[in-house]
């Protein structure tokens, strides 16, 4: 019995903290440190403007996923409906100044902090998803009825980022959500079907899409179409990466990145520039390291009470979420997917994904922190 | 809760699922890496090389073209420019280039010119502000060099002829490549801006070996073009230099002997052949043309009746006039026609049919042999030799001395000249030879045509004892010993016996024209050609004298001569376009050539 005794005891903040995962965040460390280190290189050999600055965030990051690790389960599940809630409302304001005069626009301005809604949207939907899943019953999600309200909690905040406009965010936050709906058992023929729908739909949507998306979809399909352009980015990407062969041309070496050759280096494109200089096994040790932190991901989601399902739904939710970042990025960057704006989170110079990234793996941390217990509703 | 177990079981069973797609998708991206970094690694480098190497080529030093001492009569000089790189400046443009217009002497529309390319060009490209800067002009930039950061003083090579118009002809001069340059030829050097190409004269013949081995600079350029650094350079070897067999103090006091006339010189080596002067007046400055010449000097030139633009020496065809009359005196002497005693009588005209030939002395010489025919140029003693001998024989000795036929000088526009016979006639007009025909030829009157070239190689054969040499412009190492034209010595004595009692003998035609130079003689013989026959309308209003027609019906005035006459080194031919007189305008000139030749000695 001392084991059920022990599965409700509260813990003390030491016991949490040194119930933190110290492998997982000393990887994250490290991703961190190769990103600052080609900042210094796409700088040129210099700290300024990025390499410092992404350090100073890292460090934010952390204290933020510390504090978020800190914080007991429980509080995710308090604030999940108020948070979703607030957060579609941040969305709706960003949408009407949009449209009332002042040009497209994804961000709040808090002064010191450009608040991005849809980054926090993609912690709030999956906070609300896991919420509204673990609350109901498995007869009622296999059944069409149990599936409206998901499909609502889904669709209304996707469709506000689509009208930003923002295609690669929104069709994040779609797939981050479909893999929580198969996670909670609903049917294959489901997908099927929505899939279906979606292709049968794809021409409407194809109307609705703006000029430089579409023709970021088309160049994706054939970048020789417009070499000078759109296709240019591709096209110097690649060039780069083969260029760089198997063990790269060096620290500080990479003749198309210091020759400005590739576009958005220090950005979206900064996996092309480490490749270029580490070679294939450098682009080999980020992707590993990735791989390892979803592994980890996947073993927190294992390890938790049996009972938390809520804390599972939650960090598988948020792990995909991170997983969609890392593939989309590369993927798109050597050529595989259309280049959509997507950030390699720990390495792309940027502040916003540090913060929401570290923040969600905070969350995750929580959960594992508090491991052996049952989640109190 | 056997649902809720159902539940997590599915949830742990799906979440195996997804994590098997994430490997599997990793994977699928490793598999890319491996596409793009291996298997098309080459092409990829490549491009990459492509992208950030870019080569220019670099123009070699074109060779010089020299005289027979050395001199360079054409060259290469230092050009400076100024440039102006836009991000270097501190402060505003506009206002540094207000600051420089005064010293440059920029006009407000070079400025906005300069203004436009600024705009053009991307802030790191050098523009030219200004060209071919004098040397107060660098020295003032220089000095105030810190005031204006971004402007910068630019050196290169341009083609300089420092004797100016003494070797326009027949050095020519070399200009921008034409599109026509560039169809006949795919040499990368003509690509490169503002390269020079040979346009004309032996800067053309030669353009190739004057040209040298491009060299090559290879450099990394960023994105935007900008040069990083400098990879490899490999230094263009020299165009090779030509050297000529002019002597350039000769060519000059050729050209200045003529003064205001116009017209051309040769002065030829009689053992040898090479040429130690040709000129043709007037000329024109060769400079102008390398940068390009503005259409106000040039229609000055293509407009202007003395013909600058034409190689008079090699190009202008004239009747020999009388100085022909050393050939038939030699293919006569040959066949047997005449000899030393041979006796004319000229009563000042002679009658052929019922034509009437007259001599150019109204009232006749008299008794003439051949000495004293050549010594008064008696016409009336060479229309009879000419009528004996006929017009195959006299043809035949003017091809051995070199006349009606181009040489290998290397430069274009040689014109043949015209040495009619009966084949030539009937080719030409379909029509059957007159004797009268060959009366007039004797006096080199007629269809008969040489240039200033040929005429001097026919004077330079018969003195140095009839040897064929050929006239050239190239010092050649090795000269062969020039064939035999296997005349009779004697024959070519008593010529040159004529020749030298026309400038030294009581009474001769050209006596004024004596070399003074003591113990040094010289020989010669004159010729006139009339160009326009003075009209009975003309003669009714009182238009006797051939100076009273405009300049250009004047007549043309001969002079060939040679020096010294007892060991002769030197021929010269002079033509004075229209100059009326071979006796008074022409002979001056020619025996102030040879005074010169002889005293500066040429080897």
């Amino acid at each position: 019995m001392a084991i059920l005794l022990n599965q409700n005891k509260e813990l003390s903040l030491k016991e949490r903290f040194f119930n933190l995962n110290f492998t997982f965040i000393i990887i994250l460390a490290i991703l961190a440190c190769i990103g600052c280190m080609t900042l210094y290189s796409a700088a040129g050999g210099k700290i300024t403007p990025w390499a410092l600055n992404q350090g100073i965030r890292f460090g934010m990051g952390l204290g933020v996923m510390i504090v978020a690790a800190m914080l007991p389960p429980e509080f995710y599940y308090k604030i999940a409906t108020p948070f979703y809630l607030f957060t579609l409302l941040l969305l709706l304001i960003v949408d009407v100044a949009g449209h009332t005069g002042m040009g497209a626009q994804r961000w709040i301005n808090l002064g010191f902090f450009k608040l991005q809604p849809s980054e926090l949207m993609k912690l709030a939907i999956v906070l609300q998803l896991a919420r509204y899943f673990s609350n109901t019953p498995y007869d009622e999600i296999r059944t069409i009825r149990g599936i409206i309200i998901p499909a609502i909690i889904v669709a209304v905040p996707v469709a506000f980022i689509m009208i930003q406009p923002d295609l690669g965010t929104s069709l994040m936050v779609l797939f981050c959500a479909t893999a929580l709906f198969y996670l909670a058992g609903v049917q294959w023929w489901k997908f099927g079907l929505a899939i279906g729908g979606v292709a049968a739909a794809a021409p409407i949507l194809w109307h609705f899409l703006h000029d430089y998306q579409k023709n970021r979809i088309l160049t994706f399909l054939d970048p020789e179409r417009d070499p000078q352009g759109a296709g240019y980015h591709i096209i110097q990407a690649k060039i780069a990466l083969g260029s760089g062969g198997v063990w790269g041309k060096g620290f500080l070496s990479g003749t198309q990145s210091h020759l400005n050759f590739l576009p958005e280096k220090h950005t979206d494109f900064i996996f092309t520039m480490f490749s270029e200089e580490f070679g294939m096994m450098g682009g080999i040790v980020i992707l590993f390291l990735n791989l390892v932190l979803i592994s980890y991901g996947y073993w927190f989601a294992f390890r938790i009470h049996p009972s938390n399902y809520f804390g599972k739904m939650v960090i598988l939710g948020l792990n995909t979420n991170y997983f969609l970042y890392v593939f989309i990025n590369v993927a798109m960057v050597i050529g595989l997917l259309p280049v959509v704006g997507i950030p390699l989170p720990l390495i792309s110079y940027g502040g916003t994904v540090i913060i929401s990234v570290m923040a969600s793996f905070g969350i995750m941390q929580s959960f594992y922190v508090n491991r052996d217990r049952e989640l109190k509703k | 809760m056997k649902k809720s177990n159902e539940k997590l079981r599915i949830l742990l069973k799906r979440s195996l699922i997804i994590f098997s797609a994430n490997i599997f998708l990793f994977f699928v991206l490793v598999g890319r890496l491996y596409y793009l970094q291996i298997y098309q690694k080459e092409k990829y480098a490549l491009l990459a090389d492509s992208n950030r190497f870019s080569t220019r080529l670099l123009v070699p030093p074109r060779g010089s073209i020299n005289d027979r001492n050395g001199v360079e009569l054409a060259t290469n000089i230092q050009n400076f420019q100024a440039m102006l790189i836009a991000e270097q400046v501190r402060g505003d443009i506009n206002k540094l280039l207000e600051e420089i217009a005064p010293i440059l002497n920029l006009s407000p529309e070079d400025i906005e010119q300069i203004q436009k390319d600024i705009k053009r060009h991307r802030r790191f490209v050098p523009v030219k502000i200004k060209d071919n800067l004098s040397w107060d002009e660098v020295s003032t930039l220089m000095l105030n060099n810190h005031r204006w950061p971004g402007l910068v003083i630019d050196q290169g090579l341009i083609r300089y002829y420092p004797f100016k118009q003494y070797t326009a002809h027949p050095l020519g001069y070399v200009g921008s490549v034409s599109e026509k340059d560039l169809q006949q030829s795919d040499a990368p050097l003509l690509q490169v801006p503002g390269f020079k190409i040979g346009k004309s004269g032996f800067e053309k013949t030669y353009d190739e070996s004057l040209r040298g081995q491009e060299g090559s600079l290879k450099y990394e350029v960023n994105a935007y073009g900008r040069i990083m650094r400098e990879i490899e350079k490999k230094e263009g070897i020299k165009g090779k230099d030509l050297d000529l067999t002019i002597d350039i103090r000769l060519q000059q006091a050729a050209y200045d002997a003529f003064g205001d006339e116009a017209g051309a010189a040769v002065v030829l080596d009689v053992h040898t052949g090479e040429i130690l002067a040709s000129v043709s007046v007037p000329s024109f400055d060769p400079n102008l043309f390398v940068d390009g010449i503005s259409q106000k000097n040039w229609d000055s030139l293509l407009y202007d009746e003395k013909t600058p633009l034409t190689n008079k020496a090699i190009s202008g065809q004239y009747s020999p006039g009388s100085t022909f009359k050393v050939v038939v005196a030699l293919a006569a002497l040959e066949a047997g026609v005449i000899n030393s005693q041979t006796d004319y009588y000229c009563s000042g005209r002679m009658k052929l049919g019922n034509h009437l030939f007259h001599c150019w002395k109204h009232y006749g010489h008299g008794h003439q042999n051949l000495v004293e025919a050549l010594k008064n140029s008696c016409d009336i003693y060479f229309y009879e030799t000419a009528l004996e001998l006929g017009i195959e024989k006299i043809a035949a000795m003017s091809r051995r001395l070199g006349l009606g036929k181009t040489y290998d000088l290397g430069i274009e526009n040689q014109k043949s000249g015209v040495i009619p016979d009966k084949e030539w006639k009937r080719q030409r007009f379909k029509a059957d030879w007159q004797q009268g025909e060959t009366v007039i030829a004797g006096i080199g009157q007629g269809y008969v045509l040489v240039t200033p070239m040929q005429l001097a190689t026919m004077l330079a054969r018969i003195v140095n004892g009839g040897y064929e040499i050929t006239p050239t412009f190239i010092k050649q190492k090795h000269t062969e010993k020039p064939k035999s034209l296997h005349l009779n010595p004697y024959d070519i004595e008593l010529v040159k016996q004529g020749m030298y009692e026309v400038v030294n003998g009581k009474g001769g035609t050209a006596t004024r024209a004596k070399l003074k130079i003591d113990d040094i003689k010289m020989g010669g013989k004159t010729g006139t050609t009339q160009v326009r026959r003075i009209s009975l309308k003309e003669r009714a209003e009182g238009i006797k004298k051939d100076e009273d027609l405009p300049w250009k019906y004047r007549n043309h005035a001969w002079f060939m001569a040679y020096a010294p006459h007892d060991n002769p080194k030197y021929a010269v031919a002079v033509i004075v376009e229209h100059g009326r007189s071979g006796a008074g305008v022409a002979a001056p000139i020619a025996s102030k050539i040879l005074e010169e030749a002889i005293k500066l000695d040429i080897r």
